[in-house]
């Protein structure tokens, strides 16, 4: 025992596991015992004079987190040891990784945060979004709105839910995102196709919604806002509870519900604009440098009235309708919910694995299901009355893995791999012709980014992305259909079967795509900054533009999708400018988007059925240009005064036949001026108007029809759009402070103050009413 | 590194092989249109037992085909008509009858008959149970001699207490249009 052989020594390296690059100045100790060193400049350290036994070393870094290493001391002993960063230095990793929004540095992109999100507890995701500069939105009614960012809608824009990209029938004008607003922590609008990590066919952008960030504390942390509102006699409520621990696990829940009845116009009544949601969410994970999970399962369950008025019959409706001022059908103030509504389900589990490794970066795998089912229920008689007319089923499974190399400097490298798999089922009960097929359809991606800093001043990013699509439908035609639009001749392979008056189809696309991005950040100086991107992206037509075949009874026309559609292709060149100085901030962001083969809905007639005649919407392809400007300006007058506004056009030219696009946003103007006064219960006062213009540019797709009544033929205006208008909206709230943790806030909103009447260009709704008048909001919200 | 990169390519594969293998899927099955009205059928009566029947026939529905007509032949004169009209699916074999639930929901139906005014008189003859008109039996005074137009519209939840609604006014009855089917007819 005496005879120890105490000659060893132990030497190596302490590098940062981050990067594998050398540390120096760690202090490296024995434990129990007087020997200790310090790392030099290249990392290395030795340690000599150690027995043969096994020991405990305990190694430290000023910014690096302790690490206690066990060594069995034999012979000389060579090691390497990789520290880790702090927590808080974690955190400044993962926040950098927030703002570039997986490689996309020099998107045009928008932030909304927390704050403006709660305010907005009992609205729809769409209505929060019309915060960010650029984005309007496309309406049916109020509660079914639809985000457009640039102009462009529907299935060019793809909405990322923590870190899910949301599968829920969004080719439908009337089909509104499914999201739960109160389970969202911040939003980013990226304008543009450039984040290439997300998708490669968001030619409009990407609307990135992320849930609340856990530290590793041990916090307990709850949230409940309750609101009222006297438009609709609406209430809201929900509830969050996050819990979060220091050896890393973490837990969030939330719960939520609204409700509201029929909303009115300044003059009347909108029969059946009653909607209700309920909403879950919840999240555990665990998380530390090297590795975490997080799983995620959220519901929501939407119903919504649609203006009675709104549900016609044929074309001879629609033209009573748009010459009467007032909807044909005003009822009394109700909370129910009669057909026509909409009663949408969607389910979205995720399950997410990350590791770190070192001197590489970080790898993450996901796998993710959502479950989307969407009944329509319009008005029938009979034993049908309460069956739905419209019942699709879209079940969306989801792999991806992402790798970012951090080990660079200067670059940051972002590679990805998904593969998907969807299938839509089309319920046959409803006794209604499919507007949607049964289909199937796998996508396989793979993207790379390069990000990397040239010098101060100038950084920049590269993007390469493929998609792959594949769509496997089961479509039966009505023969006459079949042979109108010369599919016999071009088609005939895809039959299946004859069952006389309609034929089974089989029709199958595939779809090669690439996308690229190519963009610049450069600051001029510390308050000049400017932003150049480029991006090509491609989307191939989504099963409503292909397949859509019949009457779409809510909406009294026939939709006819064209097979022969093929994938469009945008090239967007951005370009922004951006100051920030102590007083003034003021960003101008701009851009060109030039898109082949865009596909839009046209009117092209009507045709007569032995209900009346129905006008005809088809799809058709043309070469789109958009050209827009996006600005914003924020000016603080005093400590307490401030004026923010904000300001975007868009024009929009159908190349081919050179007239206006349809449904491009109008030019629309917000002025707010706020006061803020911290030592009265941070009091906030905020007064906004509102200014939407006239879109004069628009397409004459008006067409001719005739009216029984009268005997005659008649012009049928659908395609003038309403008049501009302009709103004034006052809000204000205080936060009461009890201690640290605790607080209330109270708030008081009035939208549409002078109960101003008006109608807006892209609201299905606006032919049959006007929109919503003034609306009286409280909403307190308990932070403890 | 490389067993998360096996992982990885194990779920991808899988997830590909699952889409692929689902190819040979049953045929959806073909929707049967229900509540569809294909057909049309107004006849009318004299008293001397003589019939002009009026026929409208859509069988391909919303498909682009428009509807076909048929008119048995010209109406006599100043002569008094009974009328009736039938709905009917005939999609179904035997066909569905659509008036009988076009009956069976009275209060939230009517037929209206606009026409040329050249070509006489048509009134309702049968009552729902608030003792408004439905519109499936009607009586008809032709003129002495004319040529026009008679166009039979079935709306569905009329407003039936509208101005002029239960003389046969559509003006403003509101609601939403089943049928809407025009004849060309003439008076000799």
């Amino acid at each position: 025992m005496n005879s120890q052989n105490c000659n060893h020594s132990l030497e190596g390296y302490v590098l940062d596991f981050h990067n594998g690059e050398p540390i120096a100045g760690a202090t490296l100790q024995i434990e129990n015992s007087q020997l200790r060193t310090i790392s030099d400049s290249n990392g290395k350290f030795i340690i000599n004079n150690l027995c043969e036994s096994s020991l405990e070393l305990i190694v430290s870094h000023i910014s690096c987190d302790q690490k206690t290493v066990e060594i069995d001391i034999k012979n000389t002993i060579q090691t390497t040891i990789y520290l880790e960063h702090h927590i808080e230095e974690l955190e400044m990793v993962a926040i950098k990784g927030n703002n570039s929004n997986n490689g996309a540095i020099s998107a045009q992109k928008e932030k909304i945060d927390k704050k403006i999100i709660d305010n907005f507890s009992s609205e729809s995701l769409g209505t929060i979004l019309k915060q960010a500069k650029g984005v309007s939105s496309i309406n049916t009614g109020n509660k079914i709105v639809k985000p457009v960012i640039n102009g462009l809608h529907s299935s060019r824009i793809a909405i990322m839910n923590n870190n899910v990209r949301m599968e829920d029938q969004e080719w439908g004008i009337e089909h509104a995102p499914n999201i739960d607003v109160n389970a969202i922590d911040n939003i980013t609008v990226i304008k543009g196709s450039n984040a290439l990590a997300y998708a490669g066919d968001a030619i409009g952008g990407i609307v990135i919604l992320k849930p609340l960030r856990y530290l590793n504390k041990d916090t307990l942390y709850g949230k409940t806002i309750a609101g009222f509102q006297s438009n609709g006699r609406g209430y809201n409520l929900s509830s969050m509870l996050s819990k979060s621990f220091k050896n890393g696990w973490f837990a969030n829940g939330n719960v939520g519900y609204k409700q509201n009845g029929d909303l009115n116009s300044p003059d009347y009544n909108l029969t059946n604009t009653g909607a209700k949601s309920f909403s879950g969410n919840g999240i555990v994970g665990y998380q530390n440098f090297e590795y975490g999970f997080e799983a995620n399962l959220s519901y929501i369950d939407n119903t919504m009235g649609i203006l009675s008025a709104s549900h016609i019959g044929n074309v001879v409706d629609l033209v009573n309708a748009i010459d009467n001022e007032e909807p044909l059908i005003i009822d009394d103030f109700s909370y129910a919910i009669n057909s026509p509504k909409q009663e949408v389900t969607h389910l979205l589990g995720k399950i997410n694995f990350y590791k770190r490794f070192s001197t590489l970066g970080k790898l993450s795998v996901q796998y993710d299901y959502q479950n989307n089912h969407r009944f329509e229920f319009d008005k029938r008689i009979g034993d049908d009355r309460d069956k739905p007319a419209v019942d699709l089923e879209l079940i969306t499974q989801n792999v991806k893995s992402d790798l970012i190399i951090d080990k660079f400097d200067n670059s940051t490298i972002y590679l990805g791999v998904t593969g998907k798999y969807q299938e839509n089922i089309a319920n046959p009960e409803t006794g209604v012709r499919r507007l949607i097929p049964d289909y199937e359809k796998t996508d396989v991606s793979f993207y790379g980014i390069w990000n990397t800093t040239f010098n101060d001043k100038l950084k920049g990013d590269f993007g390469v992305r493929y998609d792959y699509n594949f769509i496997d439908a089961q479509k039966y035609y009505i023969t006459s259909r079949w042979e109108e639009r010369g599919y016999n001749v071009d088609f005939s392979d895809f039959i299946v079967d004859n069952l006389g008056t309609q034929l089974l189809t089989n029709p199958t696309f595939s779809y090669h795509n690439i996308s690229l991005s190519v963009g610049f950040v450069y600051s001029i100086n510390k308050n000049n900054g400017l932003i150049f991107n480029y991006g090509l992206s491609s989307r191939p037509p989504n099963p409503s533009e292909l397949f859509s075949d019949g009457l779409h009874h809510s909406a009294a026309r026939i939709e006819l999708g064209d097979l022969r559609l093929t994938k469009e292709m945008s090239n967007r060149v951005g370009l922004s400018y951006q100051l920030e100085s102590n007083k003034t901030t003021l960003n101008i962001d701009t851009f060109i988007n030039q898109i082949n083969d865009f596909i839009y809905l046209k009117p092209t007639g009507t045709q007569s059925t032995i209900r009346g005649a129905f006008p005809v919407w088809e799809y058709f392809k043309t070469n789109a240009l958009l050209i827009g400007i996006d600005t914003s300006f924020d000016y603080q007058f005093t400590e307490y005064w401030s004026l923010n506004s904000k300001f975007s056009y868009v024009y929009g030219q159908n190349t081919k036949e050179d007239i206006p696009l349809i449904d491009i946003p109008a030019f629309k103007l917000n002025n707010a001026l706020n006061y803020k006064l911290k030592k009265w219960n941070q009091l906030n006062i905020r007064l906004a108007h509102e200014w939407v213009g006239k879109q004069n540019r628009y397409p004459n797709y008006n067409f001719e029809t005739y009216i029984p009544t009268t005997e005659e033929y008649l012009e049928v205006d659908i395609s003038t759009p309403p008049n501009a208008f302009q709103l004034i909206h006052l809000y204000g709230d205080v936060t009461f402070l009890f201690n640290e943790k605790m607080n209330l806030n109270l708030m008081l909103g009035v939208t549409n103050l002078f109960d101003t009447t008006y109608r807006e260009y892209l609201n299905r709704l606006r032919y049959y009413a006007d929109d919503t008048g003034r609306n009286i909001t409280i909403q307190i919200k308990f932070n403890y | 590194m490389k067993n998360y990169f096996k992982l990885i390519s194990i779920a991808l594969f899988t997830l590909l092989f699952v889409a692929c293998s689902s190819d040979d899927d049953a045929a959806p099955e073909p929707v049967n249109e229900e509540e569809v009205i294909t057909t049309v059928i107004a006849t009318f009566t004299s008293e001397s037992g003589a019939q002009v029947i009026l026929t409208s026939r859509d069988l391909d529905g919303e498909g682009p085909n428009g509807p076909e007509t048929t008119i048995s032949g010209a109406f006599s004169s100043s002569t008094s008509y009974t009328g009736a009209v039938e709905f009917r699916n005939e999609l179904e074999d035997p066909y569905e009858d659509i008036t009988v639930e076009v009956l069976e929901e009275a209060l939230e139906h009517q037929v209206f008959y606009n026409y040329t005014s050249d070509l006489g008189m048509i009134s309702y003859s049968d009552e729902d149970a608030d003792g408004n008109p439905i519109g499936l039996n009607v009586s008809y005074e032709t003129s002495s001699s004319a040529s026009g137009t008679i166009t039979i519209t079935l709306r569905h939840e009329p407003n039936k207490s509208g101005a002029g609604v239960n003389e046969g006014d559509i003006t403003n009855a509101g609601g939403e249009t089943d049928v809407e089917v025009s004849f060309d007819v003439e008076v000799q």
